[in-house]
């Protein structure tokens, strides 16, 4: 690397800038998670004062691992977010490649049908899904979810994914064909080590709504056994009184999961560019 | 790669739904609600008592958030994949299931008999033939205040509405309490403990309500405008932002001592209880001049129906029948203070602040909220634009009359009372 | 593809695409497409006494033509429509900026303030709404403190409650939380940029800055119509952020509501209000046409003159 040296108050800025606009981002996540270890009274007498020997309390942690299973609540969603994520991103690269590689009569129609889906919200489609999960006697499964879950995540998945691909440079693609190598050895040997960084990126988009959804959970698979966290953590929003402690616990809880693989995507997106297999 | 992995998780994850159709063959009811507070009576007090009665039935309680409840459990309904029991909510909403065929008949149930008509009314189709929840409780409305505070500035509790605005100005001056805990942020709060509060002592409860139904009267009418026209003048007793204020944080700013009256529903009761750490009282909302009568809000609000595709039915049948006991009623009058029994058999609680709400029925007539029955089919939907007129009124971003003519105005645009 | 006869040699049916495309088109429109349009025709219809009735474009007419109808639905694409202009003008300005700073190379801590700025992302609403009910709230003091101790205590207002801020003051909420997203593609969009592009510039005397606008800048440009696109979708699909925050009746006086909180109402019904399908189609209808209008704008007038760097 025979870079230029970054100026030293150019870098004191870009810090000072990031430090701030990190502030901004953590500030709420902070009071979020200090009050959880607070008592009812204590978080609104003075909520951004951390927990004192007066005001702490794990009311909140007991009660969450008191009511309910929610180890297995923690289980079940994740089972259903990796699936989820996994099928979408297998189909949803799959369908991209095809999208962005091959011309073929149709092309842009299928793109733009891919894509229908993102532009309604699929909360409409409830009662239909719902009857087709009775029918197939999936209701209070978490295929059920995973299945609805996959669908939703796929059309963002094409868009972007689609996006990523046609920046593939066609010279490594023709080598391989040249090479004797079939279109799907080329998909999962060249492209899809390639575009990791977008696949990466894709993962944690489609993860969010996923691990955050409490709608599906509720009409698709409302059962104790099959709680996710999020369904699990409403049980203590009430009609007239809100346990605040109680989901402020869960809620805080169920950050770490997603920060989790989020860590892991975010990884993959970095080694996917600094190793630069091919590049 | 992970694919592996995330096919056997898939595989895995789908064998507790297996379990799960193998568990409904048995004989477990389900109840649908919308009362997620209340799971833990459900679960210690009535499911065991009405479980030991009745061995070879077994009760669970689901509750949803209240948010959510009606959206999930229509879509429900509509896929055929409910619970047995159906928690009712007053009025149409419940009277829309029934029409569509999800809620049965419950007309001939054993035990209906244990309730009198205006209790069952909020669950009957208009013409009164058929019923199809059986009523579990209604809610009363009026103010509950800090009792200390009231010793500690030398206020007796208000009753007429004069008595009542010179407490607040005491409070006031005395500026150690905000005077009056409520916001207009969640809006049904300005208009569900504010104008059906207060509203009753002005159009005189049934008479204005039944009037109005009838198009005898109108929302611009003065018995209708004139309760606008003293949440107006609340605005000055709120406290510091209350625009911005939340149903919460009025309850917490009221249970922490920081306010001195509170606007209220009963319900409240067994919330503020375990919360408050000083002596509450009640007052019923202060009528215009001494020896007036009185009017109070007496909600019909919550009931319970039978799913019409429900596979235990009789099962169901034998759990209402005991719902519409007094054995239910007083374990749950009890259990939850502030919910009022509907039972024609007297209940007797323990509470001291529920005994004093429920007192309120002796010496004032009861009404249910105006805008409830059959005036809000239709759209614009009165009950909605009630919230937004109440909080717009208060906000002060309307004024009285302007907001009863949208109100009225609205109305009109669909409901032509029947002559 | 067989019916037309082309002059060039025909070529054999390429299955690999069929095979590509399949288990995504199947699962989609299995569990998607087929429910939503299932919805959507919902719109040309009617319930009378409890049978449904084709009535055509009725509801439609309903929607434009039927005053309280068209104020609600007109007032809810503008508030959207300001929604959106908000997140184009801070969100994604801010995300591209934070981006430019974290992928300049050498810079240490980037994974831990990429993590950090990531972390509203993925919380819940109902958190979201929680943490900035509190702080904004007039009553338990954080938001008025933190302007007292800068001395601008004056410019504090209950905004969630105010007519006139309160759209504003969710959209910034929004953006503070999704700008997440916009940073995240357009980094990654950054680091595909090859080191030797970036090299040749260094080569030629163009560093910081100018090179971020002269070199980096049009290469994401791709990267950029994305995140616009998206942006334009997720905020007319919005709905969770405002129904949490403010609730169904989006207040106050529906200084709040977007088409999302006005579908929702409509659609599932809200408290006494009995839902109401066929309006509800109809008004995602509306939005379906509005999003599609906009996406086709992309797929056809902008994204195919982007000019793409193949690396």
């Amino acid at each position: 690397m025979n870079r230029a040296g970054v100026s030293l108050p150019h870098s004191i800025a870009a810090h000072a800038a990031l430090i701030a606009y990190t502030g901004i981002a953590l500030f709420p996540v902070v009071v979020v998670i200090i009050n959880s270890f607070k008592s009812r009274a204590a978080i609104f007498r003075s909520p951004l004062s951390p927990p004192t020997a007066a005001t702490f309390d794990l009311v909140g942690y007991r009660t969450v691992l008191e009511q309910g299973d929610f180890l297995l609540y923690f289980q079940n969603s994740l089972v259903v977010t990796v699936a989820s994520l996994f099928f979408i991103l297998l189909f949803g690269s799959m369908a991209a490649f095809a999208l962005a590689e091959y011309r073929f009569r149709g092309n842009t129609l299928m793109g733009l049908y891919l894509a229908l889906g993102i532009m309604i919200p699929i909360r409409l489609g409830t009662v239909a899904i719902l009857q087709l999960m009775v029918a197939s006697g999936l209701v209070n499964t978490l295929t059920a979810l995973v299945l609805v879950y996959t669908a939703q995540g796929l059309p963002l998945c094409v868009f972007i994914l689609a996006e990523f691909m046609k920046q593939v440079s066609d010279d490594l693609k023709n080598a391989g064909r040249i090479d004797g190598l079939s279109e799907y050895r080329i998909f999962f040997r060249l492209v899809l080590p390639l575009v990791r960084p977008a696949m990466a990126t894709v993962a944690v988009f489609s993860m969010i709504p996923i691990w955050n959804d409490l709608w599906f959970p509720l009409i698709l698979a409302p059962s104790e056994a099959t709680k996710t966290i999020t369904l699990g953590s409403q049980l203590f929003i009430g009609q007239y009184v809100t346990n605040w402690n109680a989901v402020l616990a869960a809620l805080s809880l169920a950050i770490l999961p997603v920060l989790i693989l989020y860590l892991i995507f975010s990884r993959q997106l970095i080694r996917g560019i600094t190793s630069g297999a091919v590049k | 790669m992970n694919g592996r992995i995330g096919f056997a998780l898939l595989v895995a994850s789908s064998m507790p739904g297996a379990i799960g159709i193998a568990a409904a063959q048995d004989k477990t009811l389900t109840i649908e609600s919308w009362r997620n507070d209340d799971l833990a009576i459900w679960q210690e007090k009535l499911i065991p008592a009405f479980e030991k009665a009745n061995p070879g039935i077994k009760v669970t309680f689901a509750p949803s958030a209240p948010t959510e409840y009606n959206a999930a459990l229509n879509a429900k309904l509509d896929a055929g994949a409910a619970g047995d029991l159906i928690t009712c909510r007053p009025f149409d909403a419940s009277l829309e299931l029934f029409n569509k065929g999800h809620l049965a008949d419950l007309s001939s149930l054993p035990g209906m008999e244990n309730f009198s008509d205006v209790a069952k009314s909020a669950w009957q189709t208009d013409d009164g033939k058929a019923t199809f929840c059986v009523p579990m409780a209604s809610v009363i409305h009026g103010f509950i205040y800090n009792a200390d505070a009231f010793q500690q500035l030398g206020i007796t509790v208000p009753a007429t509405e004069e008595e009542f605005f010179a407490a607040l100005e005491k409070i006031k001056a005395d500026g150690t309490y905000i005077p009056m805990a409520m916001g207009t942020k969640d809006l049904w709060e300005a208009a569900t403990m504010g104008y059906q509060n207060i509203g009753p002592n002005y159009w005189k409860g049934e008479e204005g309500r039944l009037a109005l139904l009838k198009g005898e009267q109108k929302l611009t009418d003065p018995q209708w405008v004139e309760p606008f026209a003293t949440l107006a003048k609340w605005k000055d007793y709120l406290g510091e932002g209350f625009e911005a204020q939340a149903y919460p944080d009025s309850q917490n700013l009221f249970t922490l001592g920081r306010a001195a009256i509170y606007p209220a529903g009963s319900w409240e009761i067994s919330v503020f209880n375990t919360q408050a750490q000083f002596k509450m009282g009640a007052f019923p909302p202060p009528v215009k001049a001494a020896g007036d009568t009185c009017y109070i809000s007496d909600h019909t609000d919550i009931a319970i129906g039978l799913n019409a595709k429900s596979a235990n039915a009789d099962a169901a049948k034998t759990f209402l029948t005991w719902v519409a006991s007094p054995e239910f009623a007083t374990i749950y009058a009890n259990a939850l203070p502030g919910f009022f029994s509907l039972s024609s058999t007297p209940v007797t609680m323990e509470d001291p602040l529920a005994q004093e709400f429920v007192s309120w029925r002796g010496k004032c007539q009861p009404t249910i909220r105006s805008t409830y029955q059959i005036l809000s089919r239709g759209t614009p939907n009165l009950e909605n634009e009630t919230w937004v007129a109440s909080a717009n009124v208060i906000n002060g971003t309307e004024t009285p009359e302007a907001a009863a003519k949208r109100l009225q105005d609205g109305l009109d645009s669909w409901y032509k009372p029947a002559k | 593809m067989a019916t037309i006869d082309e002059p060039r040699t025909r070529r054999p049916f390429r299955w690999h695409i069929a095979v590509f495309l399949a288990p995504a088109v199947l699962v989609y429109t299995a569990v998607m497409i087929l429910p939503l349009f299932g919805t959507l025709e919902l719109s040309l219809f009617r319930s009378a006494n409890g049978t449904r009735t084709f009535v055509g474009l009725e509801n439609f007419r309903t929607l434009f033509l039927d005053p309280r109808w068209s104020a609600t639905f007109w007032n809810a694409l503008w508030n959207n429509t300001w929604f959106f202009i908000i997140h184009m003008l801070v969100q994604n300005p801010i995300g591209i900026a934070l981006a430019a700073l974290l992928s300049s190379p050498r810079l240490r801590f980037s994974a831990f303030y990429r993590t950090a700025i990531f972390i509203p992302t993925i919380l819940s609403f109902v958190i979201v709404g929680f943490a900035w009910k509190l702080i904004l709230s007039p009553l338990w003091g954080v938001a008025p403190n933190i302007l007292d101790l800068v001395g601008l205590k004056s410019l504090f207002a209950p905004w969630l409650g105010k007519e006139e801020y309160a759209l504003t003051t969710l959209s910034l909420i929004s953006v503070w939380q999704f700008v997440g997203i916009p940073m995240m593609l357009i980094y990654a969009a950054l680091l595909s940029i090859p080191d030797e592009v970036i090299e040749a510039a260094e080569c030629d005397g163009i560093t910081g800055t100018a090179q971020f606008w002269k070199i980096q800048l049009p290469l994401i440009l791709p990267s950029i119509g994305i995140i616009s696109i998206l942006t334009f979708v997720a905020n007319f699909n919005a709905f969770d952020l405002i129904y949490s925050a403010q609730g169904a009746l989006a207040g106050p006086n529906f200084s709040t509501d977007i088409l999302g909180t006005f579908l929702y109402r409509t659609f599932f019904g809200f408290q006494l209000q009995i839902g109401d399908p066929y309006m509800g189609s109809a008004i995602a209808s509306m939005m379906f046409f509005i999003i599609l209008a906009g996406v086709c704008l992309y797929l056809f007038a902008v994204q195919t003159r982007l000019r793409r760097y193949q690396y």
